[in-house]
């Protein structure tokens, strides 16, 4: 038996999440270097299952396949593809970073109420590490079921981090942040295992279709399509379409997909500048991921069928999300805003159903990732700073700190698409693949990017440019801890705007097998101009 | 109560002879060695009672623990020799006259339940809990139940260092009428095991330590539904027997199915169809009853939140595993061929309790309370699972039972460390803040909500998931979608605690965490273990359960 590779890349970090807990209490600073090894040690596994994936061999690979439990049809199936294999590097390489940035978030506040120093560290990065391996498993998983249950459990660290650790900066002072960042965290919470739930109502259908057909009841991913391919299985129209229905809404309501997107700018809102990284960037990576993996093979027709009320939901997200983004006050609410519209740029590529739009929509995760990370934590170190996230508590920060100004222009331009940067090449090719097949849509979506230029430029402009703001005049520049956490994505998202060869040639075979599970091929006058 | 115990079954052979066609009068063969886990437990609860004699007051505690301790252990020792023999599957069959069922549902439930009981013998006898009164260590029990609430009398039993420890042979005999609850193979047994263990529990109610006069009122509430819920059954057992001619399962069954002699006395009513129709519906309400489901739930919060926090626990977790087993036995054997007739009230019933359940309990203030209306919930998606019919429905059941009986152990046992100079602080409000002042106790109480809100990797989602594909592949999709939205709805409290716990700021003049003795601790350290070990791997207790799944018939 071979290593078992993706096993490792997950049990590492739940191992140091429990390493990490089990530090003694006094020992705060060994607390954060084990679980910043650990999320190290994760990243190096999950670059070693890149390099060992070969993008021309078979479907999935890095296989593994257990019983867990027979009676419920439950395997521990794992194996990677193209888009798998990129968004679990995508996830090790972040955690790191939100660490680091995260460096001081879960520290004891000064002062002598005992209850206002309870902020215990290492429950704080033991619960990062966990979510960690939990997206990595649901990102790894074969088994729908094996999916769904890291899927849902990783609520349960999310709550604790978004409700236990929230932002400092309230505007409301510190009583009304408390109970504005428990009311976050229950409303991301409910929305999610609402979600869940119907999906699990979902899952238990489909259990009992293959029940029926196949004998034994299964959740293989393997085993389901190709019992289809050999015409042993085959879903009703209409059950195929409540499926999917059930399926799908779990989906939206994580990636978020307007009207479901209301929880988002609560939770990035209230939780710390990491933590909404780790939300928008890694956690809600999950939902467009499923949509690709489970929604389109599982049930190819059903989302044939769900394909022009999605794409218009989608469509919605995108002005939608950047008009409110417009309107913000808030710095966080702002890029909560700004992530709205970008998953619904994602979520179009996706059902455009074209070879680019599908390609776009996955490099869109790994560069929307990284992008939003830049931006967010270099706000995060803004807000810290200045003691306050409203917009208009700034003003000249760059005569006064350039560094922070420049990267933040930086993560700010990768977020409106500028080419050259990474997110240019993804946002390029959804829009190309969903002009190929719908123009008007596509149309209607390049609105999305103006206003990505305007909401983007104008808090650059209020936060960043004019006379220096009360508050604003001793403001330090980034440390090096601070710059050891940007200077590399802002790297990265140079490299990927040059040159996005490497991740695409990984992610596009895989994008081939997902097209042709819905039987749909490119339309006649495609742009075929692909490397 | 013994004496009626003893002459239980003696009377009962002789009225089924009556009632049969021979003329002899035959000697009652009883297989001892097949019935062993309930006479152990009648045996040493019998013990029990002489020891609250003759024992002196100053051991008596420790003999009492002992000996219920000793006695259930060896019962579920006896359990699992009948089950390692292959009474669970290949020589399942009808002991005692044919009044008592040996089969793998019984034992499985028998099992259960005593293993529940052992763990709640460990929280009855806390004695680290309550401040010490007059010099001395005092449980969660009344020193004196006879006593008027803050009377002299009470006064001066406190200052004598009484204490009730005839709680643990109540205990035991409450236990041994649950073991026959579910295997009780014809309805004369069913109503006298259902009596037998309602009767102790009644007392048990009565006895809290604190508040008394509202544990007297929940005791008389329970008892005045429950006898009204007895009287029910019993109208429904003498109906049916007049459709049927028999009191037995089998009898009536056949009956049912046609296939049955008719006796001439009996000729007149036998297969009456509203005979039989009302009368399933007075027995069903009778079991329906015990189980706490909608509209027959009422008793539940008052008498949660009024009964000592130990009884409630093991209320919660028994009664509901005993009557379950009751209540699928009537429907799977006797019942299989009305099955058109019950099957739509109660999915009606079960809808009913899934969503009044979950919605009643979003309102609640009080954790008992809370709790009670959960287990409301969580009964209806039992009766998902019981409307399954088939072998899937039975070994799902089995399975939840198991599963939810730990965690309510569990989850009340931490109940019982929440204090403050008043007892346990059981409002709501109380308990915020409490993941700062003590986060193990906090964490531990989350992991059983978790686990009764159904996330996975958790026993809840094992069992959750277990009774709805049941449900889902018996033809209810209908009702998994209810169960999951009531879910929903249910998970929206049991966070909101979890929210109350670790986001709210702490009172200043909060509850405070009692250290417990090593007893309540292993109590709660069980309860955990099952919670996460039937989440994770549940494999092996699935195949227990599915194995359990058949009922002899």
């Amino acid at each position: 038996m071979s290593f078992p590779l993706l096993t490792a890349t997950a049990a590492l970090p739940a191992v140091g999440a429990i390493a990490t807990a089990a530090v003694p209490a006094a020992r705060r600073v060994a607390a954060k270097y084990t679980a910043l090894a650990f999320s190290l040690g994760t990243l190096v596994l999950a670059i070693i299952a890149m390099v060992r994936f070969d993008p021309g061999g078979a479907r999935y690979q890095l296989t593994e396949s257990h019983t867990w439990v027979k009676n419920f049809g439950l395997h521990y199936d794992l194996g990677v593809d193209g888009i798998a294999v990129v968004m679990v590097a995508l996830t090790a390489l972040l955690i790191p970073f939100v660490m680091l940035a995260g460096w001081h978030d879960a520290d004891p506040l000064e002062g002598p109420d005992p209850n206002r120093r309870w902020r215990p560290t290492q429950g704080f990065f033991a619960l990062i590490l966990l979510v960690e391996a939990m997206v990595v498993l649901s990102f790894e998983a074969t088994d729908v079921f094996l999916f769904y249950i890291f899927f849902e459990a990783m609520l349960i660290p999310m709550y604790f981090l978004i409700g236990g650790f929230g932002d400092r900066a309230h505007p409301g002072g510190e009583e009304e942040a408390a109970r504005q960042r428990s009311y976050a965290a229950v409303k991301f919470l409910l929305y999610n295992l609402v979600g869940g739930l119907i999906m699990l109502a979902a899952i238990i259908g489909l259990y009992a279709a293959t029940a029926r057909q196949l004998g034994t009841g299964t959740f293989s991913l393997q085993q389901i399509l190709d019992a289809r391919a050999s015409g042993q299985f085959k879903l009703g129209t209409d059950t195929e379409r409540w499926l999917f229905l059930g399926f799908f809404f779990a989906f939206a309501v994580k990636a978020p997909l307007w009207p479901l997107h209301t929880w988002l700018p609560n939770a990035m809102g209230e939780a710390t500048s990491p933590v909404a990284v780790l939300i928008t960037a890694v956690v809600d990576k999950v939902g467009t991921f499923a949509m690709l993996r489970f929604c389109l093979q599982l049930f190819p027709e059903a989302s044939k069928w769900a394909t022009p009320v999605i794409l218009v939901l989608a469509l919605i997200s995108i002005i939608y999300g950047a008009l409110l983004a417009v309107g913000q006050r808030d710095i966080k609410r702002l890029i909560a805003y700004a992530s709205v519209s970008h998953f619904g740029f994602i979520i179009l590529g996706i059902f455009a159903m074209t070879s680019q739009g599908e390609s776009g929509a996955t490099l869109y995760m790994v560069n929307h990732g990284i992008s939003t990370a830049a931006l967010m934590l270099v706000a995060g170190f803004l807000i810290t700073r200045r003691g306050s996230r409203i917009i208009a508590d700034f003003g000249g920060v760059q005569k006064v700190a350039p560094v922070l100004a420049g990267t933040f222009m930086i993560g700010g331009l990768a977020t409106l698409s500028l080419p050259g940067l990474a997110p240019f090449v993804s946002e390029f090719l959804v829009l190309v693949g969903t002009f190929s097949r719908y123009p008007v849509l596509g149309i209607i979506a390049t609105l999305g990017i103006v206003l990505a230029a305007l909401y983007v430029l104008v808090l650059y402009q209020r936060t960043m440019t004019g006379p220096v703001k009360a508050g604003i005049e001793g403001m330090a520049d980034l440390k090096v801890r601070e710059v050891v956490v940007v200077a590399p994505l802002i790297a990265l998202l140079l490299f990927l705007g040059v040159y996005p060869k490497p991740v695409a040639d990984i992610v596009n075979p895989s994008v081939k097998h997902t097209l042709s599970d819905v039987h749909k091929t490119d339309p006649k006058p495609a742009l075929e101009a692909k490397k | 109560m013994s004496a009626a115990l003893h002459t239980g079954p003696a009377v009962h052979s002789m009225w089924t002879s009556a009632a049969s066609t021979t003329d002899r009068f035959p000697t009652p063969h009883i297989e001892y060695a097949q019935l062993s886990p309930v006479l152990i437990v009648f045996g040493v609860a019998m013990v029990g009672v002489l020891a609250e004699a003759f024992v002196p007051r100053r051991s008596r505690y420790t003999a009492q623990v002992v000996l219920a301790i000793v006695g259930l252990a060896a019962a579920f020792a006896a359990v699992v020799a009948l089950a390692e023999k292959g009474y669970g599957t290949t020589k399942a069959h009808i002991a005692a006259m044919g009044a008592v069922a040996v089969d793998g549902p019984a034992l499985f439930l028998q099992g259960t339940i005593l293993l529940v009981a052992l763990v709640a013998v460990f929280t009855f006898a806390e004695r680290r809990l309550d401040p010490m009164a007059h010099g001395q260590h005092v449980d969660s029990f009344a020193a004196q139940g006879s006593a008027v609430p803050g009377g002299d009398q009470e006064k001066a039993a406190v200052r004598a260092g009484f204490t009730t420890t005839e709680v643990f042979p109540l205990l035991l005999f409450a236990v041994g009428g649950m073991l026959i609850f579910p295997a009780a193979n014809d309805l004369l047994t069913l109503f006298v095991a259902l009596e037998v263990f309602s009767l102790p529990l009644y007392i048990l109610c009565a006895l809290a330590r604190r508040n008394r006069l509202m544990s007297q009122e929940a005791a008389v509430k329970y008892f005045l539904l429950g006898a009204f819920s007895s009287a029910f059954l019993l109208f429904g057992i003498a109906l049916l027997y007049g459709y049927a001619g028999s009191v037995s399962y089998s009898g009536i069954s056949s009956v049912i199915d046609g296939t049955a002699k008719i006796t001439p006395a009996l000729a007149d009513t036998t297969g009456n169809d509203a005979l039989l129709l009302i009368g399933i519906a007075m027995v069903t309400v009778g079991l329906l009853f015990k189980v706490g489901a909608v509209p027959f739930h009422m008793w539940t919060p008052d008498v949660y939140q009024g009964a000592p926090t130990p009884v409630t626990g093991f209320m919660a977790a028994a009664t509901k595993v005993a009557a379950f087993g009751a209540l699928l036995r009537l429907l799977y054997v006797v019942l299989p061929g009305m099955r058109w007739d019950w099957r739509p009230v109660m999915w009606g019933v079960a809808i009913a309790t899934m969503i009044a359940g979950a919605v009643i309990a979003v309102t609640q203030t009080d954790v008992k309370r809370l709790l009670a209306y959960s287990s409301v919930a969580h009964a209806g998606f039992i009766l998902a699972g019981v409307i399954a019919t088939d072998k899937d429905g039975v070994s799902s059941v089995l399975f939840y039972l198991a599963a939810y009986s730990f965690v309510t152990l569990g989850a009340f046992a931490v109940v019982t460390l929440v204090r403050d100079a008043g007892g346990e602080a059981t409002h709501l409000s109380r308990w915020a803040g409490l993941g700062r002042r003590s986060p193990l106790v906090a964490a531990v109480f989350a992991v059983f909500l978790l686990a009764f809100a159904g996330i996975p990797l958790t026993s809840g989602f094992a069992g959750k998931f277990a009774v709805f594909k049941a449900a889902a592949q018996g033809g209810a999709m209908p009702l998994v979608i209810v169960g999951v939205i009531s879910s929903a709805i249910a998970a929206f409290f049991y966070i909101r605690v979890i929210v109350l716990m670790f986001f709210s700021e702490p009172k200043a003049d909060g509850p405070s965490v009692a250290v417990p003795s090593p007893l309540t601790s292993t109590a709660i350290a069980v309860g955990v273990a099952v919670t996460l070990v039937l989440g994770l791997a549940p494999q092996y207790f699935l195949d227990l359960a599915d194995k359990a799944g058949v009922f002899v018939r």
